[in-house]
């Protein structure tokens, strides 16, 4: 327990990433919460890499955190973009109402 | 050693809390201070063991940029004023026991996968690893940044180059009848269409607008 290892970064990883895909399944309110959830997904990805890289003495896993920091923001901007011209469309971004597709 | 549990739990600690009332929170305005933090205290782990350098650029990357761009689409969409309305009337929605159930089978895949791993011999040992060399993080992974992956570097620059084109794209809106000023219209504008000369007859006078 004191020892800290790779795999408690692992675990914590883990925990943040089912954290975040509980929050896309339970979310009722509004799709910018689901777009948050999305990025306590990446974060946990995030720190997998990050912490493979340190133990293993390989810096390719922190580039390539870099390469997912910079998509993770693209995605971001993209979603929020998309939401703002639907809520500007439609008057809401309650997931419920949101049943234009029909899925 | 000891230090370095302690600062472990506790971050990941606030880590998980804060992951946690991301998710739960009722008011979107405080899901995501709690994202903020959530990615404050992380990037503090990162910072602790060894990688300082994108500890840093995720202080500024995230809480700096993405944190407030939600902020703004949040007061902008006027969203906060949704609490108190969390699962209502749906209460016996049946995604809440599929998405729990799937969450945790997630989880225990994830873990019954890291108990099964076998490390390499040297992989605890965090001493023989990057943390004693006499070059920077910084400098470590701009050498191998700006040589070996100096093609997907380009190609991450290409994407926010078109993320920022998407987005303005996007949400860019063309008014009408809005008045707006037109210089190429200001200076094109000749004489004969903006003064005519008129013989004005006696007694008459001159008829505008006809």
């Amino acid at each position: 327990m004191i020892e800290i290892g790779l795999g408690h970064y692992l675990t914590l990883g883990a925990v943040i990433f089912s954290i975040g895909v509980i929050g896309i399944f339970l979310n009722r309110k509004n799709i910018i919460v689901i777009l948050m959830s999305i990025e306590l997904i990446l974060l946990a990805v995030n720190i997998n890499l990050v912490a493979f890289s340190i133990y293993l003495g390989d810096l390719a896993g922190q580039v390539f955190t870099l390469f997912i920091l910079t998509v993770a923001a693209a995605e971001a901007a993209i979603g929020l973009a998309i939401i703002v011209v639907y809520f500007r469309n439609s008057g809401t971004i309650r997931v419920e109402e949101i049943d234009k597709l029909k899925g | 050693m000891i230090a370095h549990a302690i600062f472990f739990y506790t971050f990941s600690i606030i880590a998980v809390v804060s992951a946690i009332m991301v998710t739960a929170s009722k008011n979107t305005v405080h899901s995501v201070f709690f994202l903020i933090l959530d990615f404050i205290s992380i990037s503090c782990l990162f910072i602790m063991i060894g990688a300082e350098f994108l500890g840093m650029i995720m202080l500024i990357v995230y809480v700096g940029a993405v944190a407030v761009l939600f902020l703004f689409v949040v007061m902008m969409l006027n969203v906060a004023q949704q609490k108190n309305q969390w699962f209502a009337g749906q209460a016996t929605s049946k995604h809440i026991p599929v998405g729990l159930i799937i969450s945790t089978l997630i989880f225990f895949e994830i873990v019954i996968v890291i108990g099964g791993w076998k490390y390499k011999p040297e992989i605890f040992d965090i001493n023989n690893s990057l943390a004693n060399t006499s070059v920077s993080n910084t400098h470590s992974l701009g050498q191998i940044l700006y040589t070996d992956y100096i093609h997907v570097f380009q190609i991450s620059g290409m994407i926010l180059l078109v993320a920022m084109i998407g987005a303005i794209v996007l949400t860019f809106r063309q008014r009408s009848g809005v008045k707006k000023q037109s210089y190429i219209k200001q200076i094109s504008r000749e004489r004969a269409e903006g003064v005519e000369v008129l013989e004005v007859q006696s007694n008459k006078g001159v008829k505008i607008d006809d």
